[in-house]
């Protein structure tokens, strides 16, 4: 589904990814932890198309095509989606209207019909249900005056609702109580499906416990420097990071 | 000083509008001397600093439409949504009865400027008897010189009005294009209440020059909830004055949505002269293409514990300029006054101007007051988001302008209303990709 190789970005003059690569396939939930400044998020953002992310080497193909030459909502349509690390707040744009908006858009652009608001409203009230989320979140303006976990959850309700094939979630758990982090953890295992994957970007092994991953890897300096299964994850909770890096230079001596 | 433009206005204020009242004819001549002494302000007027007059000085238009009473106008422009009331049409300046819906309502007076200088032109003293002293107001003096027809709206004291009453102020299409004026009334009765919607539209092409002058007055624990839409094609050009006057407890509650006119000009002048008067005054202009809007706030509070609470929104596309001049002026005497202004603006494009003047002048003690304005660029950050959802790079725009313009309108509780006037927004608003030059909205 989605192949990166040899990726190299700058922002601003500085190289932040260094040669990453990783594959994933339709069905896998891949974990991506590191240190702080290791690029996690820049990984997430260049995938979902943000401005100011310079390419300079390496490709990234998605479902066969050149992911990187697609503007976001030619990948929002093609199934590709973000949940921020910190969603954005938009005042005066209705959280409803814009979720049927950005469906519509998508489903425009992939040639199917739209849906009217009664469908609409059939699909948000099945998916709140998932979430606990409140009836009221809808009809607020975007974001605007959500608490952090409403926020949060507010990014996998959007996911849920769209339904994307290719999900990346950029550290989610960050900030969330126990109980959120539980509802979003169930947002995602009830999408878990063999045709949809998953990119889970954590600091913390903590939302692992909960979605549990095929594969967790190591993002460091810019790159992947190290692949495992989910046991990793409880490795770098035990060692911490460091232990990674003192590896890394035991392995080079 | 006379203009191409002025000229052959005052040929025909000096030739017609002949009354049987001296102290209305001699408030004409008065301001028909100011004009031709004054003629139209040059490039040191101050209240004209960003709007020049000389391209408008060098234009000629007929004065006033005689045939305005018989002119078809599509009785589609005339509608708004989720307004179905009384109404009363003005063409080209002139009253349409046959446009028009007059029901009786129990002390309400729906009424025109053309019936009551027939009948009795003395109860209009108060109001016609303005005399604009500063040559800035060129456009007052010369509507109290040739305006000849406008409502006449008069609600009786304790009165409180159900049915929204609408005014539609219509630029038809003539052979040539026409300079007409038109004087407008409201008075509302101590207690009274009332809910009115300005609405300025006019057929497409026409290149006429309008000038409607409203005064409304409040007295004690009035409530007037005005709404004014200006929806005039981006041919015409059109110059409007609102004066409000608020006795004591009186409440004016304003939304303004500028959108139309290739050429605008919107004096609104708010003078508090009783004691816990209060202004809600809420606007916006959205503006693409050529389109030039100025708007001008002159705000008095004259008496103690008045408040005024001001919020606008300006949006400039393409080349288009925008004007805000917030004018707040707390004179001595006026004690525990409360003035708020905020004026937030938008700029779409790099070739458009948005220029924003706000003004406090404090001469009072205890008072309240805070003013700002900003002129900035649509958030990356929410483009981002929107667009990381599907939504197309315009789309996205759009939706962003759209939800800054709303602080204008939200509170409209009349739904359809509300979204007529996003729609109308959304038409005007950049569905278009100059920068990029690329359009990959939906088929």
């Amino acid at each position: 589904m989605l192949k990166i190789e040899n990726l190299h970005v700058r922002i601003a003059g500085k190289d932040i990814l260094r040669g990453l690569s990783l594959e994933v396939k339709a069905g896998e939930v891949h974990a991506i932890m590191g240190p702080n400044g290791a690029g996690k998020s820049t990984l997430g953002n260049v995938l979902a198309g943000r401005e100011g992310y310079e390419v300079i080497e390496g490709s990234i193909r998605y479902e066969g095509q050149d992911l990187l030459g697609l503007e976001p909502e030619e990948r929002a349509a093609a199934g590709v989606f973000l949940a921020f690390q910190y969603p954005v707040e938009i005042p005066g744009v209705n959280n409803t209207y814009f979720l049927r908006a950005a469906l519509n858009a998508q489903r425009r652009r992939r040639g199917e019909s739209e849906l009217d608001s009664m469908q609409f409203l059939k699909r948000v009230r099945e998916k709140l249900a998932v979430l606990h989320l409140k009836d009221e979140l809808l009809h607020r303006a975007v974001n605007e005056g959500f608490s952090g976990g409403e926020k949060k959850r507010n990014e996998i309700f959007q996911m849920a609702l769209l339904e994307p094939k290719l999900a990346i979630l950029d550290e989610t758990d960050s900030g969330l109580d126990i109980d959120a982090l539980k509802m979003v953890a169930d947002g995602v295992n009830a999408m878990r499906d063999p045709a949809r994957a998953f990119i889970v970007i954590t600091h913390y092994q903590r939302l692992l416990d909960y979605i549990v991953p095929d594969y967790v890897h190591v993002l460091a300096d810019g790159r992947i420097v190290e692949s495992g299964d989910k046991s990793l994850a409880l490795k770098l909770e035990e060692h911490g990071y460091s232990w990674i890096a003192e590896r890394k230079l035991a392995g080079a001596a | 000083m006379a203009t191409a433009f002025l000229e052959p206005l005052l040929a025909a204020a000096a030739s017609g509008g002949s009354t049987n009242r001296e102290w209305l004819a001699g408030v004409r001549e008065q301001a028909l001397r100011q004009l031709a002494r004054d003629g139209l302000p040059g490039p040191r007027s101050e209240a004209w600093k960003y709007s020049s007059l000389r391209a408008l000085g060098q234009r000629r238009f007929e004065p006033g439409d005689a045939a305005a009473a018989t002119r078809n106008v599509d009785a589609g422009l005339l509608e708004l949504a989720g307004v179905e009331g009384p109404r009363l049409v003005f063409v080209n300046g002139s009253f349409r009865a046959d446009l028009s819906r007059l029901p009786s309502l129990p002390g309400v007076e729906l009424r025109t400027l053309s019936q009551e200088l027939r009948d009795d032109a003395d109860g209009l003293r108060g109001f016609l008897d303005r005399v604009h002293a500063d040559p800035a107001d060129v456009f007052a003096r010369l509507n109290t010189v040739l305006a000849a027809d406008g409502p006449v709206i008069r609600v009786a004291a304790g009165i409180v009005v159900e049915p929204l009453v609408h005014l539609v102020i219509v630029g038809a299409s003539a052979s040539a294009d026409l300079a007409w004026q038109l004087r407008g009334i409201v008075e509302l009765g101590a207690g009274a209440s009332l809910r009115l919607v300005e609405h300025h539209v006019g057929e497409a092409g026409h290149g006429h020059f309008g000038n409607s002058f409203i005064q409304i007055l409040l007295r004690a624990g009035a409530r007037l909830d005005l709404l004014q839409v200006q929806n005039t094609p981006e041919s015409a050009s059109l110059v409007r004055r609102t004066e409000a006057l608020l006795e004591s407890d009186a409440h004016l509650e304003m939304r303004s949505i500028e959108a139309g006119a290739r050429w605008m000009r919107h004096d609104l002048v708010v003078e508090m002269t009783g004691d816990r008067s209060r202004l809600v005054s809420r606007g916006v202009f959205a503006l693409h293409g050529r389109q030039h809007a100025d708007t001008r706030l002159d705000v008095r509070h004259a008496a103690r514990d008045t408040s005024c609470d001001i919020v606008w929104r300006g949006v400039a596309d393409q080349r288009s300029r925008g004007i805000f001049h917030g004018a707040i002026v707390v004179a001595a005497g006026a004690d525990g006054a409360d003035a708020q202004l905020s004026n937030k603006n938008l700029l779409l494009s790099d070739q458009a101007e948005i220029d924003t003047q706000p003004v406090l002048e404090i001469h009072a003690d205890e008072v309240k007051a805070a003013h700002g304005a900003t002129v900035g660029q649509l958030d990356e950050r929410a483009l981002f988001y929107l667009r990381s959802r599907g939504l197309s790079r315009a789309e996205a725009r759009s939706l962003l302008t759209l939800a800054f313009c709303r602080v204008a309108f939200d509170s409209i509780e009349n739904a359809a209303l509300r979204e007529h006037i996003d729609a109308m927004l959304l038409e005007r608003l950049p569905l278009h990709e100059d920068e990029v030059g690329q359009e990959p909205t939906s088929p």
